[in-house]
């Protein structure tokens, strides 16, 4: 148990800046997920708090103390691996023994807290088997095993459920939860999924391109996502984007589409009027009605009590929306959009725009 | 068209006993071949030395073998009344299990070198310990012998094993697997605390005991067949090994060859390779079947 604390890391390999410059405070026992598109640089990011890697500049203080120079067995940290790394001649009690054997703790220390896991995780019975003879979801438990018996003070997860089918993944992920919970163990959980990263975390890092985009829970990133990038990348289906231009007194911007005019619900933002804005609105969100957008409906996707429609303005542009029900077809079809549903963001630099006051 | 269902079972059961049949036959005839002049050797050593002396070729068993190992081994044979076959084979058996060990050993530690740590050059190193790939002992020997006569090391064990040990196959081969290790398994033991020796011990080598398994059969064939090499470093005849003290037993010219104690000198010389290779081949057959995921 340990706050974590992440200064201004920046990471460059060779002339391509991987990082640049991600601060993080995570408090005692929370746990943070980071998620992004591969190559955002979040696995490099929780290498680095790991020790795997050294970051370029910047710092790494857990506890309050500066381990940026010290080795990963020195920072009390453990990793799940995306392929669990299990040793494969060593039994699952050597496994999970290894790294307390390594630091020369009694040989009825070591059982005891071997077995002390392995009941928590339901491996028990496991204990004398090998690597191989495993099915995945149980290589998973015995590789969160391996990272319980040290009692460290950070779980680093790298993408450790991309390895199972589906169906466990969801199960595993509630275990995760739980057990994090039950442990209360500060943990970074690092995932391109971000069905796993909202429902995972208590804050999420939403990484893009080498930067830290926000840092915020999974349902305020969800209903004031700081960016389009944000937008587009948590929720499913993505948000749907619309250009438009911001009228006189910025209370209002009309669509560039086809002229219609909606005034902000929450505001007037701030601007001179023509400045070019790009409003947001969430497939759920849509409606049907008439007097908003004329779509042509190219896909219709039937998810038992609702459905997800593909569309296409006149001016070719998609649209998504999910509506209840299952009675929909191809053709043309009308959609409103709900005022207290849009989000407005700067037209050039993505950036969200709040209400001026 | 109509043909019943039985006898179109007959057929393909008369069809492959006729392919079981060629299969066979092939396999039988190649085993004779390999098989026959082993036979032969076999045979030959347990006569006199009269009888393979007069020209005869026999094919059945004498009543000498009893006398012919005795002599082989205890006291040896041929044109120089040499070496008896029990101090050569401990000779060859002393420098086959040390070439193949000492192989083994500098090439694991070379290539978890080359593979697992970065330092300056590294490349440069691997490439040169590979190019010498391309350069067989014969083509070195003339520097190598004067290299071990300044060092003091001829007839004697080492300057028979020293010189073979470097081998740059082993270390490719140990190089090519180790690249098949995970990196995961390295970070995992760096977060555990594995320095780079415990990790050696604990993993690589467990890991690699198939691979050492395979190679140690091949590299103690390779030492034991060594000729060249021994015949030139070593002229104590107490230091000589079974290959090469088998073909100074052969005389040339007329001299009257002991043919019945050269041949049993052949068959015990062939023996240890023999248990070697059935003896590992149990141990790596299983470490295949046994595959690590």
């Amino acid at each position: 148990m340990a706050t974590l604390t992440l200064r201004d890391v920046k990471k460059s390999f060779g002339p391509t800046a991987v990082l640049h410059g991600v601060n993080l405070d995570v408090r005692d026992g929370e746990m943070i997920v980071i998620v992004g598109a591969s190559g955002c640089g979040k696995s490099t990011l929780l290498r680095i708090v790991a020790g795997l890697e050294t970051a370029t500049s910047g710092g790494v203080i857990i506890d309050g103390q500066d381990v940026t120079p010290l080795e990963p067995a020195d920072r009390d940290v453990a990793m799940v691996f995306q392929n669990y790394a299990l040793y494969p001649h060593m039994s699952v009690f050597q496994n999970m023994a290894y790294g307390l054997k390594i630091r020369g703790m009694a040989r009825e220390e070591i059982i005891r807290r071997v077995d002390e896991a392995a009941k928590l995780l339901g491996i028990g019975q496991l204990l004398e088997r090998k690597p191989r003879q495993l099915s995945g979801g149980q290589r998973q438990r015995v590789a969160m095993g391996r990272a319980i018996v040290r009692n460290p003070k950070l779980f680093l997860f790298d993408e450790p459920l991309s390895n199972l089918d589906a169906k466990l993944r969801v199960q595993m992920r509630a275990e995760i939860r739980q057990l994090q919970r039950r442990l209360n163990v500060t943990s970074l959980f690092v995932t391109h999924d971000q069905v796993e990263a909202m429902t995972l975390g208590d804050r999420l890092v939403v990484m893009h391109a080498g930067h830290a985009a926000q840092i915020a829970t999974p349902m305020e990133i969800w209903a004031r996502p700081a960016d389009t990038y944000v937008a587009g990348f948590i929720g499913s289906p993505s948000m749907n984007f619309l250009s438009a231009t911001l009228m006189e007194g910025g209370a209002a911007a009309r669509l560039d589409t086809n002229g219609l005019v909606l005034p902000f619900a929450d505001g007037p933002r701030a601007g001179a009027a023509g400045r070019k804005l790009t409003l947001g609105i969430r497939p759920e969100h849509l409606q049907i009605g008439t007097g908003g957008l004329d779509i042509h409906v190219e896909l219709v996707e039937p998810l038992g009590g609702e459905s997800v429609l593909h569309g296409r303005l006149p001016d070719g542009t998609a649209l998504t929306a999910r509506l209840p029900g299952a009675t929909y077809a191809d053709g043309p079809m009308g959609v409103i959009l709900p005022l207290e549903s849009l989000h407005v963001f700067d037209g050039e630099t993505g950036k969200r725009l709040d209400p001026r006051d | 068209m109509s043909v019943s269902v039985t006898e179109l079972a007959d057929r393909t059961r008369r069809r492959q006993r006729r392919e079981a049949f060629v299969t066979h036959a092939c396999l039988v005839l190649g085993v004779l071949i390999f098989a026959f002049p082993i036979y032969l050797t076999i045979i030959g050593s347990t006569h006199d030395v009269n009888t393979i002396g007069r020209g005869d070729v026999p094919l059945v068993p004498g009543g000498e073998a009893v006398a012919n190992y005795t002599q082989a081994w205890g006291v040896g044979g041929g044109r120089f009344m040499g070496v008896p076959a029990g101090v050569m084979l401990l000779n060859s058996i002393i420098m086959a299990i040390c070439v193949a060990v000492g192989k083994i050993a500098i090439s694991l530690t070379s290539a978890y070198a080359v593979v697992f740590f970065r330092f300056p050059l590294r490349m440069l190193f691997f490439w040169l310990i590979f190019i010498t790939l391309m350069l067989p002992v014969e083509v070195r020997i003339i520097p190598t012998i004067q290299v071990m006569v300044d060092l003091n090391m001829t007839n004697s064990y080492q300057g028979l094993i020293i010189p073979l040990v470097a081998s740059a196959t082993a270390t490719l081969l140990f190089r090519q697997f180790f690249l098949t290790i995970p990196d995961e398994y390295v970070e995992a033991a760096k977060i555990d605390g594995a320095g780079p020796i415990r990790f050696f011990l604990d993993v690589i080598l467990p890991l690699s005991r198939t691979n050492i398994a395979a190679l140690f059969v091949i590299l103690f064939i390779y030492g034991w067949n060594q000729y060249l090499w021994p015949l030139l470093i070593v002229n104590d005849r107490s230091m000589e090994t079974v290959v090469v003290g088998l073909t100074k037993m052969i005389g040339s010219g007329d001299s009257q060859n002991e043919w019945n104690v050269i041949m049993a000198t052949a068959v015990l010389a062939l023996l240890p390779p023999v248990a070697v290779v059935v003896l590992m081949q149990r141990w790596f057959v299983k470490g295949l079947t046994e595959t690590e995921k």
